[in-house]
């Protein structure tokens, strides 16, 4: 039987074998791995690229306590970005399943349509959820925009529900008695973050502190993008990555203040609008940026 | 048929089309001294989304049908990575045709004459002819169109055959500005005859190689027309629809499958080689409701689900496979731990739900946004409260209207939306609510569609008309209005739902009380009474024209269709259309008068003015039948009008005369315009 873990290794070395670079997760909250830098500002422009990473991602809503087997506020992810998509993009997916013992001769596997928006990211995609004998454990998306931007190259975006995937693999009904590593189980690992972290976000997440953040990470991000000058000669050096973590802790909290149930009908809108605006003018700049570095260093 | 002038484009024969010719020898027949083809194009994609195939191939056949290419038969097929056209008897060439050219005006100076000659290559001028045409008399010559090889219409015509097909959303793949098309395309087989059709679309190139299923079969197949679906076969396709749907159908034969076209369709255009296995589940989630429990199988996990022999649900259920089997019993234990997996979840939530009675969940419902503009579902719940009180709803109805939106807070809902109604039905039975009530909020989203039922009691098509008069009105009011295919809050839906429920649940009550003066929001409704009795109910367009245009106005839509029953049955007597004729022609006169000034004696008709005869006859006529209902009266009243308009001068001169004769006319129009407005009729007198 495969550890969680060895699966992990056996899939980064998979991935590097075809020419990923392997990143670390990346270290702010997201929600999902899309919300990297890595992806989210990566598929931008005309650079190829290609990385994976395993990002924990942080669901404030799905948290139940550690009772439930099957629901987690922090699953992790393993993202691949290849950008843009090989032609055979699918057949290396499936590769890649095979790499971690699945026989798909003797397992039942079907692509059902399933495209993919992020309305706080102004991105959406077409593509589909990988079915395996009736399980989710993948989504395959073709980027089409991303921070309401059309993408020059089309990347392809796998993502892996690593739990899923495991408990699949080592027939396990709870993803709490998975095996990690050899003598340690899922639930030896992370059961006190699911414990803790669903207190913290349903019971004692203080509202006005977590809203006092959200404003204060708004205004850091908002007061960047507006310095950002498209003309300077300097622009090359201008801290967008760092703005762009501020848009990252916004909308950490706002996932929290709505898994608290503090955010009200009149403002959910409004908030999501709130990052969104940040994100797109963020994609928008870091396009800019991107654009032209050889006449600048020219100059 | 002339065929428009297009450059033929160089023969570029390419060298593996002559090497293979003999290999297809046998496929080639002879007919009519022409060589009668076979043709197979078979676009190779990534999964397309099983609902858009059968609209696809539909396309894509009007789309060939369109190239006006001579063929004897047409053949379609698709599985989720292909969409196949396969036709015969295409000849090799086009026959050549005869074109007719039109020079310059006879009366042309001779230079422009020899100048169209030298262009139409004709060398002696009295091959030229002399025509006339409906612009005068034109010099003509008669140009032989050469017949083009098919390949090269075909060539040239396929890459836009294939991206011209509609599909709701599509995707670009090779790059910004690149071609769009449901999924990318990976592999294209484009055959005529042993030859192929080359072309490239999307950096593919037209060849001979298909792609077998991902699992069973290869990834580069060579075929020719005569094998295709047979090595397809080979390698794990089941090409044909048909043949993957008897293979589902035979392998559940003898399983009481609950009976599913919808989703049998889903999965015949969701696998190239399906298969049937049988799986179970632990009796005890049978506790669970059927209705969750068929939701997460049917929706969740496209699973048939099984009945016992009284028709209850079984702890069974029925997955199908995209592979021929399962010897070693791994997608069958696959599947049954996701279920116990699903169903562990829906009755965690089932139980957690009910944790907090359902009733006081209700100010929960100000943390649920209805619409942006029209505030929560708390909002919404007391709009419904008072709109089922106005259309005349008890006790019942104004509690299940308060309870109806609850089930929206609820962790059953957030997890199967599909289930909002039935969910809030359930919870509210199971704690004590009454009968009426917990099966209004249940139907209250009823009918979902032209074919659902319309809500089973009184109370509960109460709190469904509240629902809908609601968000009809609420988004009409702040500018949500459908547009063309957008309509994202589905209010044609709504709007279809409040007329089926007003007229098959004989709600005796005007519409337009509860439209209020939105004129929007009338001609919006209006169509889709339209649509409901035309489409729906088989009436003709001038029929309800009529009936909607008479003097009682459409409001109530009972009265309506009675309305509309009765315009039908009279349309079977002879005398209908000369009397729709005759009173179309009272409207027109009383139009124009209208138009010069007239306006109707307030006194009405003064008899002492009538003229003796025929109008007269008319007036004595209309005195005895007025009151009654046409039926009674149309045989009588024809000969009269009939003989008053052959008889009658309306526009008398004495003016006192005038206008009393279109006082009659207008009174006349009136009496019979409250079933409908007759001159709407469309006749043939």
């Amino acid at each position: 039987m495969q550890s969680f873990q060895q699966i992990i290794l056996t899939l980064k070395q998979y991935w590097a074998d075809r020419g990923c670079i392997i990143q670390e997760p990346y270290d702010t909250e997201v929600g999902a791995g899309t919300m990297c830098p890595e992806t989210f500002l990566r598929v931008l422009g005309p650079e190829l690229y290609r990385v994976a990473y395993v990002q924990p991602s942080r669901r404030p809503a799905d948290g139940r306590y550690g009772d439930n087997p099957n629901r987690l506020y922090k699953h992790s992810q393993l993202q691949v970005i290849l950008k843009p998509a090989p032609s055979d993009v699918i057949e290396q997916y499936l590769g890649s399943l095979e790499a971690i013992g699945i026989d798909l001769k003797q397992h039942d596997l079907k692509l059902e349509e399933d495209n993919w928006e992020a309305p706080t990211l102004g991105a959406w995609g077409i593509g589909w959820q990988v079915m395996l004998d009736g399980l989710e454990i993948s989504q395959f998306t073709y980027f089409q925009q991303c921070g309401g931007i059309d993408l020059d190259l089309v990347p392809a975006e796998l993502t892996y529900g690593l739990e899923r995937l495991t408990a699949f693999l080592q027939a396990k009904d709870s993803v709490y008695e998975i095996e990690w590593a050899p003598g340690f189980s899922y639930g030896d690992v992370r059961y006190q973050d699911e414990l803790q972290y669903s207190v913290y976000n349903f019971e004692m997440a203080d509202i006005s502190t977590l809203w006092k953040l959200f404003d204060l990470h708004e205004g850091e991000a908002t007061r960047l993008i507006k310095l950002y000058d498209l003309k300077s000669p300097e622009k090359r050096r201008f801290p967008l990555l760092p703005a762009y973590d501020q848009v990252l802790k916004c909308s950490n909290l706002f996932n929290t203040l709505d898994a608290r149930g503090a955010i009200s009908v009149t403002e959910r809108v409004g908030v999501i609008q709130r990052v969104r605006k940040m994100a797109v003018a963020i994609a928008a700049a870091w396009s800019d940026q991107q654009q032209a570095p050889t006449a600048e260093v020219a100059q | 048929m002339s065929i428009p002038v297009v450059d033929v484009p160089d023969m570029t024969l390419d060298t593996e089309t002559e090497t293979l010719l003999e290999l297809a020898e046998p496929e080639r027949k002879e007919v009519g001294g022409q060589w009668s083809l076979p043709f197979l194009l078979e676009i190779g994609t990534e999964e397309i989304p099983d609902w858009m195939i059968p609209t696809a191939l539909e396309n894509l056949r009007l789309s060939f049908e369109k190239l006006e290419i001579p063929h004897e038969s047409v053949r379609l097929d698709a599985t989720p990575r292909r969409l196949v056209l396969r036709a015969e008897g295409l000849a090799a060439r086009q026959p050549d045709s005869v074109e007719r050219v039109l020079g310059p005006p006879k009366s042309a100076p001779p230079q422009a004459v020899a100048g169209f000659a030298r262009k139409q290559g004709i060398a002696y001028l009295d091959d030229l002819k002399v025509e006339s045409t409906p612009k005068g008399e034109y010099y003509t010559c008669l140009k032989k169109v050469p017949g083009r090889n098919t390949k090269d219409i075909l060539a040239e015509a396929l890459p836009g055959v294939i991206l011209g097909l509609y599909f709701p959303k599509t995707m670009y793949w090779t790059g910004k500005g690149g071609p769009r098309f449901i999924r990318p395309i990976r592999w294209i087989v484009a055959l005529l005859g042993p030859d192929i059709i080359p072309f490239e679309l999307a950096g593919v190139r037209s060849g001979r190689l298909t792609s077998g299923h991902r699992r069973l079969g290869a990834r580069e197949i060579a075929v020719t027309t005569a094998d295709y679906e047979r090595r397809l076969g080979d390698h794990g396709v089941v090409l044909s629809a048909e043949e993957r749907r008897h293979r589902i159908r035979h392998g559940m034969a003898g399983i009481r499958i609950k009976p599913d076209d919808k989703l049998l369709e889903t999965l015949v255009y969701l696998t190239e080689c399906p298969m049937p296995i049988q799986g179970n589940f632990d009796p005890q989630f049978l506790e669970l409701p059927e209705e969750v429990l068929i939701t997460v199988m049917r929706h969740h996990q496209r699973y048939f689900s099984v009945q016992d022999a009284e028709g209850k649900l079984a702890p069974q259920f029925v997955a199908v496979m995209n592979i021929p089997s399962d010897p070693e019993g791994f997608v069958r234990r696959g599947n049954e731990r996701v279920l116990r997996a699903r169903f562990n979840d829906a009755r965690f939530f089932w139980e957690t739900d009910q944790k907090k009675p359902f009733a006081g969940r209700k100010q929960d419902l100000a943390n649920v946004t209805f619409q942006a503009k029209l505030g929560s579902y708390l909002a919404k719940t007391e709009r419904m409260m008072q709109l089922a009180r106005e259309l005349g709803g008890d006790a019942h109805a104004v509690r299940a209207a308060e309870l109806s939106k609850i089930d929206l807070t609820t962790e059953l809902v957030k997890e199967f939306t599909e289930l909002q109604g039935v969910v809030g039905g359930l919870y509210a039975r199971v704690q004590g609510e009454s009968e009426p009530v917990w099966q209004a909020i249940y139907d209250h989203y009823k009918p979902e569609s032209m074919e659902d039922a319309i809500p089973r009691n009184r109370t509960a098509q109460i709190v469904a008309l509240a629902d809908k008069l609601d968000t009809l009105r609420g988004c009409f009011g702040v500018g949500l209005i459908p547009t063309g295919s957008r309509d994202p809050f589905a209010l044609r839906r709504a709007a279809q739902g409040v007329v089926r429920i007003l007229i098959e649940g004989r709600f005796e009550i005007s519409l337009f009380d509860f439209v209020g003066d939105d004129e929007a929001l009338k001609a919006f409704f209006a169509e889709r009474v339209r649509y409901y009795f035309k489409d729906i109910r088989g009436f003709a367009y001038d029929e309800i024209n009529a009936c909607m245009a008479a003097s009682v106005g459409w409001g109530n839509l009972v009265d309506l269709a009675a309305r509309l029953e009765r315009v039908r049955a009279l349309r079977a007597s002879p005398d209908f259309e000369p009397l729709a004729a005759a009173f179309k022609r009272i409207a027109n006169i009383l139009q124009q008068a209208q138009d010069t000034g007239f306006t109707a004696l307030p006194s009405g008709i003064d008899e002492a003015l009538l003229e003796a005869g025929p109008e007269r006859e008319l007036y004595q006529e209309f005195r005895r039948i007025a009151g009654q209902p046409i039926e009674n009266a149309i045989s009588r009243l024809r000969p009269k009008i009939d003989l008053f308009f052959d008889k009658v001068l309306v526009n008398a001169p004495d003016p006192a005369v005038r206008q009393n004769r279109l006082t009659l006319l207008q009174t006349l129009l009136a009496e019979f315009s409250t079933i409908a407005d007759f001159s709407e009729i469309v006749t043939n007198s």
